[in-house]
């Protein structure tokens, strides 16, 4: 018997395993390890803090996500012994391998900025990329009576590149609607020039921005927070005094990681762009947040990754060499609040384009322009990742980034 | 694409101005950019930031990252950023005549 071992159960970890439980010779066995037990549907936690959705209904029991062939191993992983093709699990416990794929993410690391945590953290100190993190948030921003909300990115890379961005325009609309808008100060701080790492885009972005009244203070590079005087400060001495903070921390691979000598400094593991093997090992793919490519930390790209994956697999498990697959495709929604979001879609070597997705003319989204559809999009979304994406169902989306539909900037 | 004149030579730059080819740097052409680029002149921290970019790119194929630079070098962060203002990492890698850093999107 021969062992493909995933270590993570996220989104990326479930739809390999799901995928491959369908496809891989009866002579193989698959182990996932992840030691929570249920699985989290992260782009939820940008609608908790303004009670578009409840914290309650963002999880599901882990086992059902996983079909019935795959075992899973409900602990954390001490180390990754690559070149013993072995994993050695925080309760001591020993798993060769014949093929490995690491899907462990990445995590916030506000340890990493001076002054983030102790006292003020989920106080006047918030975070929503956890589920504690959102629903604190939400209940903050229920109490919060006017002043100036600081959302500030402390550096790249980080998941989901434009949640900070929807977190503003959805806050636009919470104090909109609450009739207090007047009374609140919404500033972006971020390390980038501009709103977006990409000029059209950033464009697009950067005028929506201006249109909701919110300020941006680019090129800002956060060295520590001051939470008694309320205060955020760059490594160039510039300051921003806050009344709340949202931080979007450091984001570091897991753990493990760094224990097994296999990632960069921020615990991110060198990868190939196309055929997302591990750069030093030939029997190891990683896939998801946990790679140091330069492509999105972002749901879609651990779902086109995945398929680049599971055909690189059953490959080397036959023997053969791997396709270089992968283009660095992401297709994101991003919320605009008022029941509207934009679409964008690009790759490695095209930046996002205007135009509709996935056909010409007829879309029915819309790329890099506010639409209703493209909200209902969003939020259909939900139903699809639960019921097609994790499960490893087809989804009706090109994997490699098509340039049909698109136009010039 | 363009060209810019530094120490005498010409060479050819990107839209950002670093420089296309890499072996046409010299330690000139590097005080020549560092002043096109507000910094007077170079010192001896400056230049053990350049050594070990370049050092470091010719090992690892590419130009490091600011948290490379700063955790490898032995120059700290609030350090890069006085000698190298508003963007480090970019900064330091356009004076050492490397290629722009890699961003992700």
């Amino acid at each position: 018997m021969k062992r493909l071992l995933i270590l993570g159960a996220g989104t990326a970890g479930t739809m390999v395993a799901n995928q491959l439980a369908g496809k891989l010779p009866g002579d193989w066995s698959l182990t996932v390890v992840d030691p929570a037990p249920e699985h989290l549907y992260q782009p939820d936690l940008l609608f908790v803090p303004f009670g578009m959705q409840d914290p309650g209904r963002i999880h599901r029991p882990r086992r059902p996500t996983l079909r019935s062939r795959i075992q899973w191993v409900k602990a954390g992983v001490e180390r990754v012994e690559a070149d013993r093709r072995r994993v050695i699990l925080e309760d001591g416990r020993r798993f060769n391998y014949d093929l490995l794929v690491i899907a462990s993410g990445s995590q916030i690391r506000p340890d990493e900025t001076e002054g983030l945590l102790g006292e003020h953290w989920h106080r006047t100190i918030h975070d929503f990329y956890t589920a504690e993190g959102a629903t604190a948030l939400a209940g903050a921003l229920e109490a919060f009576d006017g002043g100036r909300l600081v959302v500030n990115v402390v550096e790249m890379p980080i998941k989901c590149p434009v949640a900070p961005l929807e977190f503003l325009f959805l806050a636009d609309e919470y104090f909109t609607r609450r009739g207090m808008r007047d009374a609140v100060e919404l500033v972006y701080a971020t390390p980038l020039d501009a709103a977006f790492t990409k000029p059209v885009a950033a464009r697009h972005l950067g005028s929506l921005l201006e249109a909701k009244g919110i300020r941006v203070e680019s090129e800002f590079n956060a060295a520590s927070v001051d939470g008694d005087q309320r205060r955020l400060e760059s490594y160039d001495e510039r300051r921003i005094d806050y009344d709340l903070l949202v931080s979007v921390p450091t984001h570091m691979g897991a753990p493990f990681v760094e224990a097994s000598g296999l990632g960069d400094e921020l615990s991110f593991i060198p990868t190939h762009a196309n055929t997302l093997l591990a750069a030093d090992h030939d029997h190891v793919l990683v896939l998801g947040d946990a790679t140091n490519l330069p492509s999105s930390k972002a749901g879609s790209v651990a779902h086109f990754q995945s398929e680049v994956v599971v055909e690189n697999i059953q490959r080397l498990a036959a023997g053969r060499s791997p396709v270089e697959g992968f283009d660095g495709h992401s297709n994101c929604f991003i919320e605009s609040g008022f029941g509207k979001a934009l679409l964008i879609d690009f790759n490695y070597d095209v930046e996002p384009l205007p135009g509709e997705f996935p056909l010409p003319f007829v879309g029915p989204m819309s790329l890099l322009k506010e639409t209703r559809r493209n909200h209902w999009g969003k939020l259909g979304f939900r139903w699809a990742y639960w019921n097609l994406l994790l499960p490893g169902r087809p989804m009706p989306v090109p994997n490699r980034m098509s340039m049909l539909g698109k136009r010039a900037a | 694409m363009p060209v810019a004149e530094y120490a005498g030579s010409q060479v050819e730059i990107t839209e950002d101005g670093f420089l296309t080819d890499s072996s046409q740097w010299n330690t000139e052409i590097a005080e020549s950019i560092a002043q096109g680029v507000g910094i007077p002149s170079l010192t001896d921290m400056h230049w053990k930031v350049i050594t070990f970019c370049r050092e470091d790119a010719a090992q690892q194929g590419q130009a490091p990252g600011l948290r490379r630079i700063s955790k490898q070098s032995g120059v700290g962060m609030k350090e890069l950023y006085q000698l190298f203002p508003k963007g480090p990492g970019k900064l330091a890698a356009r004076v050492a005549g490397l290629p722009k850093p890699k961003s992700c999107v």
